[in-house]
């Protein structure tokens, strides 16, 4: 469905099969349709560039948590494409409704809400919602309506006043990498309200059942047999189970503390515990679930004295770990976050680099006026700021990157976590792990945890423990991965950096990317496939869902082939907009003992190893091999790549250059 | 004489419900003609009535279809907690939408997925807020229910008095007795 804002014009447009044999759906057309239609000249709050909500292809389906919203743009933050994701009930929703997007255009004049009840679509006056919370508007709406049924995806103030790292929310979920949700405010939308009642077909019905109660008895065997030798959230299935896990030692111990900075070695003792258990088990009304999942990732939070929202995952120690502060706090002010849909990764960040900037004299007293003495005070300060887009937070609205250079006076050294301009997960380590730093370094989604997965993060200390762990490793896509694994120790010859070797690193980060790639077409939830160890999704059992679900004729090498396709494209998009290989690289202080040669290593034999040149262009022959004629085309019309000339140029690297 | 008969029933357990509405689902999917080729929850037999925000959870399941709606209606709370108008009630109603066809407005009712081991909602729902169980009840010979006959011997009795539908037996005794 196609919407256009300027106008009020709505228009549905059928989904072209072609395209969905080629690039299956969510990501896939999504990247598609971006390539056709958004130039790279088009900046992110231009009415030129699209904001596109794709369910993927068989959300709504009977196949255990495949419920995911792919929304992708054009990123105020990085300049290149955002694809950040949610889970929540939204997208089976549009699939009941009878649709696979909404692609939105231009810009709305007024603050208006999206309403998608089956074949009728209106779009609404939303006046009264400005300056509301995510939350609330979804209450309002669904009030107003008189549809409790109807599932409600909403910015806050942050997206309406264009902060860089504006969410969507939507419940339980958000969409939060990327601004997204500033983009969705500077086209005037508060909302997108559907409500669907249609049926939704497969095309070989008892096949595809079969399928998905295999795969339901592979989770529930999973859940009986938690991974041993692995710490407690990396054992199950789902995300990280932070709202049902109390220890909170790891976490403490081993992430950074304030900006990005200081690690607290001892900080996790018993009183800590007791104090935090306490706190979440009077909070947590009840552990919940996205659509058609039993995994119980998020919760429902109710503070004392504070509307009830709900909360997933890591955001549960962000806030609380920016302020030095503890988890009563980082409940606390994640509610006001989730209301103004800020992310839960880059907000606190922003405002821990901001005290930082302030404790080092590059901004003053005056730059902050009124500001209360206490952590956790300022951080309430700081936000309230930033949404508004007040004073000082209006530059640091735009985030770390871009408010380092607004600020000048050294700012940027500050700034010092990022990735393509956006801020990372607090960590820094000390030894290089090679498949960490290709995944780091390549990534596209700007999340780690949006690229690892499937393959241990660390070896096993016995041989034993190894045998065991490949005995019943049935989702390798090739038998040398399980021998990469038996043979990876600690320390010697096979450890970290030069084991796993070069090639073995590229092998691997190939596999985890690919299955993060085949979800986010797919609508699947990475928690019940590419990020967890032994998920019950697979390079083995997808061809045959697609098969089954979709009715396109699938096995693994074209599955393979489709998912490096638009993994390719999507790569196309952002060389397009000037992404090179200067901009791969983890922050310089993310390991203590770096190897720069040993990095230009990997980064050059990955790069051949996907198809791309020196500079991680794809090459000419590569898109040529993918059906990808058009991009290659295009490339060589705006003089990216030059056709007859060396597609693997004699250059000069600059990947290890200090930032 | 006693006789036993074997009772269906699914326990409901609404703390332990996630929200997930996989019982949706697999029930609309199980009844889809043909089988499995489509779900739809607002075809299902089960419905979560769930509001997030209040922690109001309940699977609640399709029950007899009403003409008409009850004179008056009902609302609990428990534990400090409201919860909907009939929310606990299981009929197909002139009341409310739940349990209807989309399409047609035909009231539907769960059949607990007959021909299955048990019903698929149940397992389907890992969150164990649906178990099924079967138990044997004794019942009573005359307490059993009337047959066909008494049934509609007794309809016949209440519209056209009983006197009546006895004359009426005696004349067809002898017109039909040879």
């Amino acid at each position: 469905m196609e919407i256009d804002l300027s106008r009020g014009n709505i228009e549905k447009v059928a989904t072209d099969p072609r395209d969905t044999e080629l690039y299956l759906g969510g990501l896939g057309t999504n990247a598609k349709i971006l390539w056709d239609r958004v130039p790279p000249e088009v900046e992110p709050f231009s009415p030129e560039n699209l904001l596109i909500f794709g369910a993927g292809l068989l959300c709504g389906t009977p196949a255990t948590g495949c419920n995911r919203t792919i929304v992708s743009t054009i990123s105020p933050q990085t300049k290149l494409l955002a694809f950040s994701m949610m889970g929540g009930f939204w997208a089976p929703e549009l699939k009941y409704a009878g649709y696979d997007k909404v692609v939105l255009r231009g810009k709305s004049p007024e603050l208006v809400y999206l309403w998608i009840h089956d074949d009728k679509v209106e779009i609404r006056d939303a006046a009264h919602l400005r300056g509301k919370g995510a939350i609330e508007t979804a209450e309002l709406i669904k009030a107003e309506l008189n549809e409790p049924k109807a599932q409600v995806a909403a910015i806050g103030m942050a997206g309406e006043n264009r902060v860089f790292y504006a969410s969507v929310e939507q419940g339980r979920s958000s969409a939060s990498r990327g601004g997204i949700g500033a983009v969705m405010g500077d086209k005037g939308l508060k909302a997108i309200v559907v409500r669907g009642t249609k049926d939704l077909n497969v095309a070989q019905p008892a096949e595809y059942m079969e399928l998905c109660n295999e795969v339901l008895e592979y989770i529930k065997h999973r859940e009986d047999n938690p991974i041993p030798g692995v710490m407690p959230i990396l054992a199950g299935l789902g995300s990280p189970q932070e709202m049902k896990v109390h220890d909170e030692k790891w976490h403490t111990e081993n992430f950074m503390w304030g900006n990005s900075r200081e690690r607290k070695r001892d900080f996790w003792n018993d009183e800590v515990a007791k104090e935090w258990t306490e706190t979440m088990e009077k909070a947590r009304t009840r552990l919940i679930s996205c659509f058609n999942c039993p995994m119980k990732c998020g919760a429902t939070i109710s503070m004392p004295g504070l509307p009830t929202y709900m909360m997933k995952c890591f955001t549960k120690l962000t806030y609380t770990m920016g302020a030095f502060s503890d988890l009563d706090f980082g409940l606390r002010i994640a509610q006001k976050a989730t209301e103004y849909g800020v992310d839960g990764f880059s907000a606190p960040q922003v405002m821990a680099f901001a005290l930082e900037l302030l404790e080092n004299g590059i901004l003053t007293d005056e730059d902050f006026p009124e500001m209360p003495e206490d952590s956790e005070g300022r951080f309430f300060y700081l936000l309230d700021k930033i949404v508004r887009r007040e004073g000082i937070g209006d530059i640091l609205a735009d985030g770390t990157h871009w408010a380092a250079e607004r600020i000048g006076k050294g700012a940027a050294a500050y700034a010092h976590n990022n990735i393509k301009k956006t801020e990372q997960l607090p960590l820094k380590l000390s030894m290089l792990n090679p498949v960490y730093f290709l995944m780091y370094a390549t990534g596209e989604k700007m999340n780690i945890t949006q690229i690892e997965g499937q393959f241990p993060q660390a070896p096993f200390a016995t041989k034993e423990e190894r045998e065991a762990f490949v005995s019943d490793w049935i989702q390798v896509p090739d038998e040398k991965f399980k021998q990469y694994l038996l043979d990876w120790e600690f320390r010697g010859e096979n450890s970290n950096p030069y084991y796993p070797t070069v090639q073995m690193s590229c092998d691997i980060v190939d596999w985890q990317e690919t299955m993060h790639y085949i979800d986010d077409a797919l609508g699947q939830c990475a928690g019940l496939s590419s990020f967890p160890l032994k998920p019950p999704y697979h390079i083995h059992n997808y061809p045959k869902f697609i098969s089954a679900g979709a009715g396109i004729e699938m096995d693994e090498e074209k599955l393979k082939q489709a998912a490096k396709r638009y993994r390719t494209l999507v790569r196309a998009l952002n060389t397009r907009r000037g992404m090179r290989r200067k901009d791969e690289k983890p922050p310089a202080n993310h390991w203590k003992k770096r190897f720069p040669e040993l990095e230009e290593e990997l980064l050059d034999t990955y790069y051949k190893f996907k198809g791309w040149n020196k500079e991680g262009i794809p090459t000419i022959e590569s898109l040529h091999e993918l059906g990808l004629g058009y991009v290659s085309d295009d490339f060589i019309e705006r003089g990216i790549l030059v056709e007859g000339e060396e597609d693997f140029p004699q250059e000069v690297s600059a990947a290890t250059e200090e930032s | 004489m006693k006789k036993t008969k074997i009772i269906k029933n699914i326990i409901i357990d609404v703390d332990k419900c996630n929200g997930c509405r996989a019982c949706e689902v697999i029930c609309s999917s199980f009844h889809a003609m043909p089988k499995y080729s489509n779900n739809n929850p607002e075809r299902s037999r089960i419905r979560v009535i769930h509001e997030p925000l209040r922690d109001v959870y309940v699977p609640i399941y399709a029950g007899e279809y009403a003409v008409a709606e009850c004179a008056g209606r009902d609302k609990y709370i428990i534990d400090g907690k409201e919860y909907d108008e009939c929310a606990f009630c299981r009929a197909s109603c002139p009341s409310r939408d739940l349990f209807k066809e989309p399409d047609s407005g035909l009231p539907l009712k769960c059949d607990m997925c007959e021909g299955e081991d048990e019903p698929l909602c149940v397992k389907w729902c890992l969150a164990e807020a649906l178990i099924y169980e079967e138990r044997e009840v004794e019942i009573e010979e005359d307490e059993e229910a009337p047959d066909e006959i008494a049934i509609g011997l007794e309809s016949l009795a209440n519209k056209h008095g009983m006197e009546k539908v006895i004359d009426t037996i005696a004349q067809l005794s002898k017109t039909l007795k040879s």
